[in-house]
């Protein structure tokens, strides 16, 4: 395996708020390889968009990030930099993609200008061979007769025309990695499934490396290389795409699985997980997973349960998984996905 | 790590009474603006100046009445008038003595004079208390004040929410009236008003009346506009919600931030306008006073009383700061996207 | 089949609204749109944004004036409804809104949204009747007592849509329209909403318009799907029968762009473009029963090719 391009180490972020400290990550590690996309899973609250944000050095101002957290990018540790050296960092070797392509362009530009900004700002080019090389990102984000709407307004156009804009920007300055933060949740399902098309075929030209948050598992399964999966400011499993899909331990990656109907989901056969998130006020002692959990154990409430070890590249923190727990039977549908693990296993062998 | 076997037995995920528990503290909207506001220092110092100010105001009614203001002793206008400030005590500058321009040595008038009364903020020229004239002046400019808020509220909210609730024709007809209105100078207004009523405080307000709200009733009818497209106000008319309901009930407290701050900046601007008149003559008529005309009649003795021009102004000043300073704070705490959290 | 025809509770009638009707900028957000829904059953309309169709839910609902064409609810011509009948349609047919951030006023607690059809309608003779009433909502839609006192913005995106429902359901109606009421929602909460709705559809007896973009839990949900494009209703019959075997060329390109959990399955899916040009060509158009039941926008030429197509 490639020499990983990000690592992040022990990461926590605390909140200060009115009501006390929200721990928003507590405790998250992983490593980003050359070439391939890590999904981030799970809900709002999860700590996923904190995560990101972190990366980008975009925290709030009453963020609190301890002292042994790292988050180390070709060998220095970011969480060390300067606003200065952030904004070359920013942007120029780390660039995002946001959710919303409505506010993430500025209204009051033309779109060639927005997307040169970055390359006059970062690579010092003229404005002219910037906004030449606009024409040609615009052109590779499959903009339609894109010379003729280079000096639009982002108001002129639609919102998957303007989030191919948006990808346009984030790719401008060639970034080693791009974060795509929730990239098509608001966008029409045709146009997601445009967006994502056009990501997968940029990334197989420019072997970046990309970081996809989303909390939907029907994204990640075409995007992903690897998947790690967040629940209460933890990740809770991670693993290759295949291993998430089809041999999935933690009971919350059944629940996320289970809660998105398929083709062959019958009537009233459709699983959620009961509940709601914790508050990461007071992350609860534990497993925070344990209240929603029908597989909850005794011990789930009073330790927190470490990593265990599936595969070289599959973990999954969940007591269930320690020699001592019960087997247990998980619901139908995951069943089916571990069959069709078996078969593939069968074939690899 | 020593767990025991039976913490492995499975007991499955807990009642909804506990997964859908929130451990936050409630906090309504109005508690927690209030908490942003409290972490702005100047505005808190600012909303308390305010309250005392209007607190002593009011219980000035009993001790200091316009007339004994505007009272003077016709015989004795040598001995009283142009007395400096005096605290009774040692303080330089404020101990009742005073340095005539060009004079090297500082004289004591008091004692020249004769004054057994010390007089905390001096007199003027006529021998009338300055503390007394700036308190009733201070009345007369908090009562325009609270009357350009009644007016801002009642016509204001009222005209804006109409106007942009009922869209179509309405609103641009009501929109065209604000137009007209606010094409007409107001000094225009007052001194129309001053020759149908007499100069006075009545037609100042009534002026107030007629030009104040307007900018109100533009800012809450762009508010309804944007409000009504709302989807809980969609969600009150599918209801079979009325109207007027729905306006008190969900457009107005919605709205009530924007309120606040317009108001914040509608009762400096016409405190101003008030003293502005009355600087001019165009305000209160004399005796009474006011700060604006307090101002306006020592000004020209400012090179050698200028004590008597700078109290005023002070107190006119303070209270117009207070009011810019608490409607800055108060537009932070009810915009939580400003504030840190 | 010895079934009766279920009785129809919502009839639309060549429904026409168009917005700045008569101006260069006239959009036509419904266009001549005509479809039923049975008593009891769940019609899912689906279409991207701009389609109409949350129009169309707000139509229904008299949130906005048609240009043309008729509506029934219950046998009731309710097109020109005013005054005390509007009021008792009102009580009979409610909404659940998209974004469940949006659609609680932040300044009212709880109790008071909740409560606001309930005072409205005069259904609580006193305070404890109303509160009790509240609690009961509250109950129905799995949330607790506390919850009551609290504000909007505490609550989770999840959890908010949950009042939103009990909101809706406080003056007892027969008919609620959901306009994207997951859409705003993560994956693990949209089918937990999904099934509470399932469930009082069942305890209340209730008649659902469903709107949605996500063709899947749509499917999931609905007993009869129509879909929407551009102001036009292209495609319409039993959730199997467009899921299964979609006609129209918009409805296969919906379909296809649906991300599935299953990373074998996603290397597989195609998306399939959809060429809008046979909705601009001019021609004329009219439903088609091409199956039983399962009717497409289309000349007879093209039916009679959707017609072959499925063989």
């Amino acid at each position: 395996m490639s020499n990983p391009i990000l690592r992040v180490e022990n990461l926590h972020v605390n909140f200060n708020t009115y009501a006390g400290t929200v721990q928003a990550i507590r405790d998250v590690s992983f490593d980003l390889n050359q070439g391939e996309t890590l999904a981030i899973v799970g809900e709002s609250g999860s700590g996923k968009s904190v995560t990101t944000k972190t990366l980008m050095g975009l925290n709030a101002k009453n963020a609190v990030i301890p002292e042994n957290s790292r988050l180390l990018f070709k060998d220095k540790n970011l969480l060390e930099l300067s606003e200065e050296e952030w904004q070359h960092v920013r942007g120029n070797e780390i660039a995002m993609i946001f959710q919303d392509p409505m506010t993430s362009l500025d209204p009051t530009m033309k779109i060639g200008q927005q997307i040169a900004e970055p390359l006059i700002k970062h690579q010092e080019l003229s404005e002219k061979d910037a906004l030449a090389r606009a024409l040609e990102l615009m052109k590779g984000v499959g903009i339609p007769n894109a010379e003729e709407h280079i000096n639009d307004y982002p108001h002129q156009w639609s919102g998957g025309m303007r989030q191919r804009a948006v990808i346009a920007i984030a790719l401008a300055a060639d970034p080693e990695i791009l974060i795509a933060d929730e990239p098509t949740t608001a966008l029409d399902v045709t146009i997601q499934a445009q967006i994502l098309n056009l990501m997968k075929q940029l990334q197989k030209q420019s072997n970046s490396s990309i970081i996809f948050i989303t909390h939907d598992l029907g994204v990640v399964a075409g995007m992903a290389d690897r998947v790690a999966v967040m629940y209460a400011g933890k990740i809770v499993e991670y693993g290759t795409v295949d291993e998430i899909f089809f041999n999935p331990q933690h009971p919350y990656t059944w629940g996320l699985l289970n809660s998105m109907p398929t083709t062959d989901t019958a009537e009233g056969s459709l699983q959620a997980i009961p509940g709601t998130p914790p508050d990461l006020l007071e992350p609860p002692l534990g497993d925070a997973f344990a209240p929603r959990n029908s597989y909850a154990l005794a011990i789930d409430s009073k330790e927190e349960p470490p990593f265990f070890k599936i595969s070289d590249t599959h973990y999954a923190a969940t007591w269930l998984l320690d020699e001592r727990a019960p087997k247990v039977t998980p619901p139908a549908q995951i069943l089916k996905r571990w069959a069709r693990w078996e078969e593939l296993q069968g074939q690899e062998a | 790590m020593a767990a025991n076997t039976e913490d492995f037995v499975i007991v499955g995920a807990q009642n909804s009474e506990a997964n859908e528990h929130i451990s936050k503290p409630a906090l309504s909207f109005w508690q927690d603006a209030w908490r942003r506001l409290k972490l702005n220092k100047l505005a808190v110092i600012s909303l308390w100046f305010l309250v005392f100010i209007l607190g002593f105001a009011l219980v000035s009614n009993f001790f200091v009445t316009q007339n004994k203001a505007n009272a003077f002793d016709s015989d004795n206008v040598g001995k009283y008038k142009n007395l400096p400030p005096n605290s009774g005590l040692p303080i330089p500058g404020w101990d009742g003595k005073l340095k005539e321009p060009g004079a090297t040595d500082t004289t004591d008038p008091y004692k020249n004079n004769n004054v057994k009364q010390n007089f905390i903020l001096g007199t003027d020229n006529i021998g009338r208390s300055l503390g007394k004239r700036v308190i009733v002046g201070l009345r007369i400019s908090l009562l325009v004040a609270i009357s350009a808020t009644f007016i801002d509220l009642l016509i204001g909210v009222t005209y804006g929410v109409f106007s942009g609730w009922k869209g179509g024709w309405v609103d641009v007809v009501m929109q065209r009236i604000i137009e007209i209105l606010s094409s007409v100078p107001n000094l225009i207004v007052v001194t129309m008003f001053g020759l149908l009523l007499g100069n006075g405080v009545t037609s100042i307000i009534i002026a107030i009346a007629i030009t104040g709200w307007l900018s109100m009733a533009r800012q809450v009818r762009n508010m309804t506009l944007s409000l009504k497209e709302r989807d809980y106000v969609l969600a009150a008319k599918s209801l079979g919600e009325s109207s007027t309901k729905i306006a008190i009930k969900h457009l107005i407290p919605n709205m009530a931030g924007t309120i606040i701050v317009q108001i914040m900046m509608t009762v400096p601007s016409a405190i101003m306008f008030e003293a502005v008149l009355s600087a001019i003559n165009l305000g209160v008529k004399p005796p009474t006073a006011s700060l604006g005309s307090l101002i306006s009649d020592a000004q020209s003795m400012l090179q050698f009383y200028p004590y008597q021009v700078l109290i005023p102004s002070g107190v006119l000043v303070l209270i117009s700061l207070a009011f810019i300073l608490l409607g800055d704070g108060l537009r932070d705490a009810f915009d939580p996207r400003a504030s840190e959290d | 089949m010895t079934e009766e025809t279920p009785k129809k509770l919502v009839e639309l009638n060549d429904l026409q609204l168009y917005f700045n009707k008569g101006k260069a900028n006239e959009v036509r957000a419904i266009d001549h749109v005509s479809f039923d829904i049975y008593e009891g059953e769940v019609f899912g309309l689906v279409g991207e944004s701009g389609s109409g169709k949350t129009t169309i839910g707000r139509t229904i609902l008299k949130l906005y004036e048609p240009n043309g064409g008729t509506m029934t609810f219950d046998g009731e011509d309710i097109t020109k409804l005013k005054g005390k009948e509007l009021s008792n349609f009102r009580k009979n047919a409610q909404m659940i809104f998209q974004d469940p951030q949006a659609s609680l006023n932040g300044r009212m607690k709880v109790r008071d949204i909740i409560a606001e059809g309930i005072d409205i309608n005069h259904l609580a003779k006193s305070k404890d009747e109303r509160n009790a009433k509240v609690q009961e909502l509250l109950d129905l839609v799995g949330l607790n007592k506390d919850h009551a006192t609290r504000y909007p913005h505490e609550f989770s995106g999840g959890q908010r849509q949950r009042i939103g429902i009990a909101r809706a359901l406080a003056v007892d109606p027969k008919f609620i329209i959901a306009d994207e009421p997951i859409s705003a929602l993560d994956v693990s909460i949209q089918a937990q909403v999904v099934n509470l709705m399932k469930e009082l559809q069942k305890k209340h007896s209730l008649t659902y318009l469903f709107i949605a973009h996500d063709l899947s839990m749509v499917k999931y949900i609905s007993d009869r799907i129509g879909v929407m494009h551009w102001g036009k209703l292209l495609e319409i019959g039993t959730s199997d029968a467009v899921y299964n075997h979609p006609l129209h060329p918009y409805t296969k390109s919906l379909l296809s762009a649906i991300p599935v959990p299953d990373p074998e399955a996603e290397n597989l899916r195609q998306h399939v473009d959809y060429d809008t040009t046979i909705e601009t060509d001019g021609k004329e158009r009219s439903m088609i029963e091409v199956n039983p039941g399962h009717f497409v926008l289309a000349t007879p030429e093209e039916a009679e090719q959707y017609k072959q197509q499925q063989k």
